[in-house]
């Protein structure tokens, strides 16, 4: 079909891109994490020692096991707000379709610093949303645990993901044939039988790269916790970029970096695999 | 209709052949889509056992009035009823009426086996029976080894059978088939149209059979019930609808035909050169139907008495084998003709039909 010369030409471009900007990088942070600092200077020394602190000191594994705690919840909350969502927009928007597909992508369009500034006036002591309550009567004092708290975090991830669970998720329910679901009613079954024994099943795939995004992204956030969260509510990504930054430590941060890498890589590999069963059928 | 008193016989009648007994009843039913009328006052009775097509062009509104049945649809106006009872007013899935779907609608995550073992579960079949019920079904098909496949390893013909199993695995009182066979290729299409009619015959369902394809029609159905339009245009057997057309639109759309427009005048129908008596209809404008088959080469065979005899020119002759087709003209008037094969043809000929072949049709 095409000459070597002309797929090599082709090729060459995104060859390099991701040899500079990837591989090199990669490498780079691999062969960091097996070197260390001594006297505030970067020894280039291969050792172990990094990987050792990782296990030795509880804080890290602490942080780790929050972090996940924390893109769990986003993710699970994220699928609580966007399946309904995506369902009611499939199946019974009809004409407003359209519109609401926009409505759902315009966030996205906002920075996210906009936005986590947004929950803070929300959120915070003197916010929108303890003006509120005081208002009403229903709370005396400002309620402090809204801000800088690993709830607050949790909102603002859930707020900021939902729309990246909600796309893989509408597509593929806007991908079952409607005639499956006629066959289903036509067969005998209930609405509600139907949703469990079709739909639901059907858009498992998309439910799964939907929620794979929301995970693989909570888990490296680190500017959540900047702007909403406080010291119970640093994550992983918080660490890695203190080690990187004030505490110039970067054998263990590119250490931190490399298991989070590993841990995304297999998360990733895992529900692509789960993923092509549920739909290669 | 209103010409009752004419030759056309009162085939438009809904209603089917005697014995048996009506099973679904369509009372004056009507929808539209936005302001486009799709079904306009459509009465139709079909009978037990029976196995009635839905005969039309698309956006006949042929799929519509199955839809409407199936509960897909809500009629803006009219009501359905079967056996005895009101149907249009219950959901899809209350209804004892199963439908095959022109692309099968097989469910893609379940195997052959548990495709058609769905219907069973949802309706709250006994777990014991289902298995049971699910192999005799596929058996029937001959589709038993295939159980454990899923759909999409399936080819075409295999996935109709499916498909169709499991529409009758729940023993619907009508089944409705939507066009099934029109994804298939042309042998396999007649192969599966003779294992349709057979199963047909065996288990003796009511079949509600959509199609567009009018051989197909004839060769299965007890009824056509042929749609123009959104309205009824004729509801008769393939025999009757094919040697009495009632409408001008039915002559042309079942089988290939000869249209003339004349006129009767005291008894005899007056038709360019073309004169034969007449006596079923007053004075006035009027269409004949007139099958290429019916029209005689006058030197074959014995002529009926009271022939019409004319002269006419051969434009065109085509063979297939073991008839001519001829195109001829006669005084200006284009007449097809089919003749036993008889070898090439020229000029001018004697050709000849018989009056009692001849149809009055309604525009």
């Amino acid at each position: 079909m095409y000459s070597r010369a002309y797929k090599t030409i082709v090729s060459l471009p995104p060859l390099l891109w991701v040899g500079f900007f990837l591989l090199v990088p990669y490498a780079l942070m691999f062969a960091h994490s097996f070197w260390l600092v001594r006297d505030g200077f970067l020894v280039h020394e291969w050792n172990l020692r990094n990987y050792a602190k990782l296990f030795q000191n509880p804080v890290y594994l602490d942080v780790l096991l929050r972090t996940m705690r924390i893109a769990a919840s986003v993710t699970f909350l994220s699928l609580l707000l966007a399946y309904p969502l995506a369902y009611f927009m499939s199946f019974h928007a009809g004409v407003r379709k359209e519109l609401l597909y926009q409505l759902v992508i315009v966030p996205l369009w906002v920075s996210y610093l906009v936005r986590g500034y947004a929950w803070k006036t929300i959120l915070g002591s003197d916010g929108v949303l303890n003006g509120f309550l005081q208002y009403l009567h229903i709370t005396k004092e400002p309620v402090g645990f809204f801000l800088y708290s690993p709830f607050a975090v949790v909102l603002m991830l859930t707020h900021i993901y939902t729309p990246f669970i909600f796309l893989p998720l509408y597509a593929s329910l806007e991908h079952i044939p409607r005639n499956l679901i006629e066959a289903s009613q036509d067969l005998g079954a209930s609405p509600r039988k139907t949703f469990f024994r079709v739909i639901l099943p059907l858009s498992l795939p998309g439910l799964l790269a939907g929620a794979t995004f929301a995970f693989v992204l909570t888990l490296g956030d680190f500017l959540g916790p900047l702007l909403v969260g406080g010291p119970s509510s640093i994550m992983i990504a918080n660490i890695v970029q203190s080690l990187f930054g004030t505490a110039y430590d970067w054998p263990l941060g590119a250490t931190i970096s490399m298991c989070i890498l590993l841990l995304t890589v297999s998360l990733l590999f895992f529900t692509e695999r789960l993923e092509k069963r549920w739909s290669n059928r | 209709m209103s010409q009752a008193s004419s030759s056309v016989p009162p085939s438009s009648v809904a209603v089917p052949p005697a014995g048996g007994g009506i099973l679904l009843e369509v009372r004056n039913i009507a929808k539209r889509f936005g302001n486009r009328e799709v079904l306009k006052n459509i009465f139709l009775e079909i009978g037990a056992g029976e196995f009635l097509t839905l005969l039309g062009e698309s956006g006949s509104g042929k799929t519509t009035l199955l839809r409407l049945i199936a509960g897909f649809e809500q009629p803006a106006s009219g009501e359905i009823w079967m056996g005895g009872k009101r149907l249009d007013t219950l959901p899809a899935y209350r209804r004892r009426v199963n439908t095959v779907f022109q692309h099968y609608a097989l469910f893609p995550h379940l195997t052959v086996q548990e495709n058609v073992a769905y219907g069973l579960r949802v309706t709250g079949t006994a777990s014991a029976e289902i298995p049971s019920r699910v192999e005799e079904a596929l058996r029937m098909v001959k589709m038993l080894e295939y159980s454990a496949v899923r759909p999409s390893k399936l080819s075409g013909g295999q996935q109709q059978r499916v498909a169709l199993v499991r529409a009758l695995v729940n023993r619907p009182q009508l089944l409705l088939l939507d066009e099934p066979l029109s994804a298939l290729d042309a042998n396999l299409r007649k192969q599966m149209q003779g294992e349709l009619k057979a199963l047909q015959r065996e288990i003796g369902i009511t079949f509600l059979f959509v199609t567009h394809d009018q051989d197909e029609a004839m060769a299965l159905s007890d009824r056509i019930a042929l749609l123009r339009n959104g309205a009824l245009e004729q509801v008769a057997s393939p025999r009757e609808i094919y040697a009495c057309p009632a409408t001008s639109y039915a002559a042309q759309f079942i089988g290939q035909t000869n249209l003339l427009r004349g006129e009767i005048r005291d008894g005899v129908a007056v038709c360019g050169s073309l004169r034969w008596p007449f006596v079923t209809l007053p004075n006035g404008p009027a269409i004949f139907s007139l099958r290429p088959e019916a029209i005689r080469f006058s030197c074959d065979a014995a002529l009926p008495s009271g022939s019409v005899r004319f002269r006419a020119t051969i434009r065109e002759q085509v063979f297939s084998g073991s008839s001519e087709q001829l195109e001829i003209d006669c005084a200006g008037q284009s007449l097809r003709v089919r003749i036993p094969a008889r070898g090439v043809l020229f000029g001018e000929h004697e050709f000849a039909f018989s009056p009692v072949d001849v149809v009055a049709v309604r525009d």
